[in-house]
């Protein structure tokens, strides 16, 4: 029989403390799409999406209903469309994410990503052709998430790559600035992608995977952060005891949904990503966990080390609730998506600075921040370069979501709206990067890459 | 296969009767009842079987919930596999 007490524990995790499935993403190769015919070729990825994913909202609805427990994104990954379309035209890729669109729309999922090109060592023409639609392809859709991986470990930096993401990034925000340049939400640079996330912006379909599979994002800073405010000023192995324990049992919980999900959707089982990924709300704040360490208020001195306790009890008390982790797996630190992290940025305690360093010890990376319109393509591929250097250098994944808000400054805000939140503007170097960024050609691979 | 279903509001007469009346009529039997008081609200749990149910899983909690909400009362059921894999290794 269960203990009394334990369910009492569920019951207060999700009614107070905002437990939620935060998505189940069904990933969907669509290598079997391809075809020379640009016509044929928008069917066929139509047709696959929604019949592979006919289900999907339905049986995530009828999850939440069974265990209880809010499943907030019903979400699919393809494969990095730049493949899949590769003799296309930039027009053709604009085409493409329509047809992506009119998927999301008929089976009423969240969001597709997977609108994606790898060129971390160079970029076949269709990677080419897709990055420059990506302004207007975002700017047409509203449920497609796009992604480019710039670098990696093994393969160093392209820095052309890392050049025109910042020129793209900027041409993405003016050409949604009608809409608080929504478009830049919906894009993310990438050093060591995941071929299995289930987050977006950043989820695609990877080379290796199967068919279909089912991934797991479980959430849960609400429930840490009550954790940790329940034990007290207890010493750091306790700290760390306590996170584990409660990651422990959040991950079972997605681990259940994934198996569970993935059993009437008669597809295979993926990974869970352990990722503590906030929202907007009240008591659903990664940076409320840390200042419920000690932290007057998050971005202030022992910021970083809070943040890698954090992480890594995380992984250990999640890892062994999941036969299978992957994607990000990683506290996240979105600005704008998170109450904590804008109070400390409006403070000035949280600054751009202070994050970078910040995701050395976590996933992501540098995540819905919002900064000057005027800002330099120039100086945001310089944010992009030091922030994906981080990522090659220590064999993880960072990425840079960044909004340059066209006609705002710093001391302004901006307001997304659901769960991309509102930001205030944060201020960025004044001091060019343009000679640095404007050399052209790669980064070097780090020594230690050569494992071999 | 068995389902908890808890209720969490204020105490008064008849929620217990309300609550089985509301599952027989779904042929759902309730094993085993523990009454507490947390933070201040009666907490009421109530595990029941659920492998003989004549309704679906979902309708029968909407129905449950609705009741709740009728009676200023959280309504919940939940499949016992959540609490299994929260609290059981």
């Amino acid at each position: 029989m269960i203990n009394t007490q334990d369910i009492l524990q569920t019951i207060k995790m999700i009614r107070e403390e905002n437990l939620d499935i935060r998505t189940v993403t069904m990933g969907i190769s669509l290598f079997d799409c391809i075809t020379d015919d640009p016509q044929r070729l928008e069917a066929k990825i139509y047709d696959k999406i929604t019949t592979k994913a006919k289900d999907l909202v339905r049986v995530c609805e009828e999850l939440e209903h069974t265990y209880g427990i809010p499943i907030v994104n019903k979400r699919i990954s393809v494969t990095p469309i730049s493949y899949i379309g590769a003799g296309l035209s930039p027009a053709g890729f604009v085409r493409l994410a329509e047809t992506l669109e009119r998927a999301a729309q008929t089976l009423g999922v969240n969001f597709i990503g997977g609108f994606s090109a790898l060129v971390q060592k160079g970029a076949i023409p269709g990677a080419s052709a897709l990055i420059e639609s990506i302004p207007e392809a975002l700017t047409v859709t509203d449920h497609i998430c796009s992604s480019v991986n710039v670098a990696s470990t093994k393969a160093g930096i392209n820095m052309d790559a890392v050049k025109r993401m910042g020129e793209i990034i900027k041409a993405t925000a003016e050409n949604t600035k009608d809409r608080d340049c929504i478009g830049c939400a919906k894009l993310v640079v990438f050093a060591n992608i995941p071929e299995d996330n289930p987050f977006m912006a950043g989820a695609m379909h990877g080379f290796g995977e199967p068919d279909t599979v089912i991934n797991v994002g479980v959430s849960g800073p609400g429930v840490v952060a009550a954790a940790i405010k329940a034990a007290g000023d207890c010493d750091f192995s306790t700290l760390a005891d306590t996170v584990k324990n409660i990651a422990f049992k959040i991950t079972r919980v997605g681990q259940l949904i994934a198996k569970e999900a993935a059993r009437r959707l008669n597809t295979p089982y993926g990974i869970v990503d352990l990722s503590l990924a906030p929202t907007p709300a009240a008591g659903d704040s990664v940076a409320e966990i840390l200042e419920n360490m000690g932290l007057e208020c998050t971005g202030t001195h022992g910021t970083t080390a809070a943040l890698a306790l954090l992480n890594d009890a995380v992984k250990k008390g999640g890892v062994m609730a999941s036969s299978h982790v992957g994607g990000l797996s990683g506290a996240f630190i979105p600005v704008s998506e998170d109450r904590g992290m804008i109070a400390a940025a409006e403070a000035g305690t949280l600054t751009l600075e202070k994050l970078e360093a910040m995701t050395a010890v976590c996933s992501v990376g540098l995540d819905m921040i919002a900064i000057p319109g005027d800002t330099s393509a120039a100086t945001i591929s310089g944010i992009i370069a030091d922030e994906i250097s981080i990522g090659v250098v220590n064999t993880k994944t960072t990425a840079v979501r960044v909004i340059p808000v066209v006609g705002k400054g710093v001391g302004e805000n901006v307001e997304f709206g659901g769960l991309l939140g509102h930001a205030p503007i944060m201020p960025v170097k004044s001091a060019s990067c343009e000679r640095f960024i404007s050399r052209g050609g790669r980064i070097p691979a780090p020594i230690h890459s050569l494992k071999n | 296969m068995k389902a908890v279903i808890t209720v969490i509001g204020k105490d008064r007469v008849g929620i217990i009767s309300m609550v089985s009346a509301e599952c027989a009529k779904s042929n759902v039997n309730v094993i085993d009842i523990n009454q507490t008081v947390l933070d201040g609200y009666f907490t009421m749990i109530m595990v029941v079987e659920i492998g003989e149910m004549t309704e679906k899983f979902s309708s029968f909690a909407d129905r449950l919930a609705e009741k709740g909400r009728e009676n200023a009362l959280d309504i919940r059921v939940m499949h016992e596999d959540i609490f299994n894999a929260m609290h059981k290794i």
